[in-house]
């Protein structure tokens, strides 16, 4: 049995939405021949206990990631700009809750 | 789901795996060090140095092979079940094992490594699974004692892999574990019916727990001492209590279990310890484990190859399942142009 990587289904990311009004949410991923089979191998997969009310599959090699190695740079922009919390300002106690 | 503390080397002369970085990975393994001594996780696309990478390769295939060959043993029964409610319970545990198993392939996957690439490791022999399963079911409360113990001892195993430092299997082992105590509490009250039931009924719990208890022991691994791996996957954050500690959880857990169950555990050794607060137990015999582990088991080639045979025979199912893509695929495209 030497089957080649090419002989494989190609993998899928599988996102849940558990309820109406949340997010779909990633939650695996899985091997399927097509979009369909996906969803169907999805569906038995991961929502056995009525885990979810919608489902995306997305080929996996169709996400573009950050680069982990330059999280840095990246991420930096964001770093010292502490005035975008609101915890940043100092209001009044009497002003009470704003 | 059921995962034998296995640091257990899959092919001989492989016994540990050198850490040795290298100059130029000096800074990336003290990065990686740093963010492990915080107890912070590592992702796929991270930097990782090789032995860890492998250490997780293997223990996640082995810990995913014992989900897909541990479905054969209580599969057995499914045509044979008592009830149509035990039926429909036991295939609802079968397909979460089959589950479980896909969710761990997955993450060992992230590593680098493809499904097929698992899968010719258990094929082959190459690669260990849980030696639990080298063990026949006998009768059917085999079926119930596998959940009760078996699952119990994996779930032991699997609440503190829940904290891995490695992302994709820790949150492979929190669905799990979510799906797990299904498990473990089918199995129980299915021995709890048939201790209600007829002296031969009590009896055949007794014969299973008799034949299972000290398997179950054995799951968690090689006592502390002769375990030389641990320390480094301790130190990796992969496992976080040993496994004489988490043998000892179990044992605690579940003499109170077989007490309200009404049978005895087949260990004359087995009383509290007031000194130590816990059970002491008695030795386990560990060249039978590693003759299991070997491929010397009762039903080791048994199970090897009606696993192997399942897979081919489901060979057409995958290539048409593609074909028919494939198909789908040129229509569209067809349609399109």
């Amino acid at each position: 049995m030497n089957t080649t990587a090419l002989k494989e289904w190609p993998l899928w990311e599988i996102f849940v939405r558990s309820k109406q009004g949340l997010e779909h949410k990633h939650c695996g991923s899985l091997h399927a021949a097509d979009a369909s089979q996906a969803l169907h191998m999805a569906r038995d997969v991961y929502t056995r206990r009525q885990e979810g009310v919608s489902i995306w599959v997305v080929p996996s090699a169709a996400i573009t990631a950050s680069n982990p190695d330059e999280k840095g740079e990246f991420f930096d922009p964001a770093a010292d700009k502490i005035y975008r919390h609101p915890t940043f300002y100092e209001i009044p106690d009497e002003v009470g809750h704003m | 789901m059921y995962t034998q503390s296995f640091n257990v080397p899959d092919q001989a002369g492989q016994k540990t795996v050198a850490v040795t970085p290298s100059t130029e990975d000096a800074e990336l393994m003290a990065r990686f060090d740093a963010r492990i001594d915080a107890d912070g996780r590592i992702e796929p696309q991270d930097w990782m140095p090789e032995a860890y990478r492998k250490t997780l390769v293997r223990q996640i295939s082995q810990h995913a092979h014992s989900e897909i060959v541990g479905m054969l043993p209580e599969g057995n029964w499914i045509s044979r079940a008592p009830s149509l409610k035990r039926k429909a319970i036991l295939i609802a545990k079968v397909q979460d094992e089959g589950g479980h198993g896909l969710y761990l392939y997955s993450a060992a996957e992230t590593l680098g490594t493809s499904r097929d690439q698992l899968l010719e490791g258990l094929h082959s022999g190459k690669a260990k699974y849980s030696s639990i399963f080298n063990y026949p079911t006998l009768n059917w409360a085999d079926v119930g004692a596998i959940g009760w113990l078996v699952d119990g001892a994996a779930i032991m195993n699997q609440i503190p892999l829940c904290r891995c430092s490695y992302g994709p299997y820790s949150r492979a082992m929190v669905r799990v574990c979510k799906e797990e105590s299904f498990h473990q509490r089918q199995g129980y009250e299915a021995l709890l019916v048939m201790m209600k039931g007829t002296q031969a009924q009590r009896d055949m719990v007794q014969d299973a727990v008799n034949r299972l208890w000290w398997k179950c022991l054995a799951m968690f691994g090689p006592p502390d001492a002769d375990s030389p791996n641990s320390a480094q996957g301790m130190r990796w954050g992969i496992k976080r209590i040993s496994n004489d500690d988490l043998r000892q959880k179990f044992v605690d857990a579940t003499v109170p279990q077989a007490k309200v169950l009404g049978i005895t555990l087949p260990d004359p050794d087995l009383k509290w310890n007031e000194a130590r607060q816990h059970y002491d137990y008695g030795q386990i015999d560990w060249q039978e484990f590693w003759d299991t582990v070997e491929g010397n088991g009762p039903c080791n080639k048994e199970r090897l190859a009606t696993r192997v045979k399942a897979h081919n025979d489901g060979q057409w199912v995958r290539d048409a399942a593609q074909a028919y893509a494939r198909k789908q695929q040129e229509r569209a495209m067809k349609e399109a142009a």
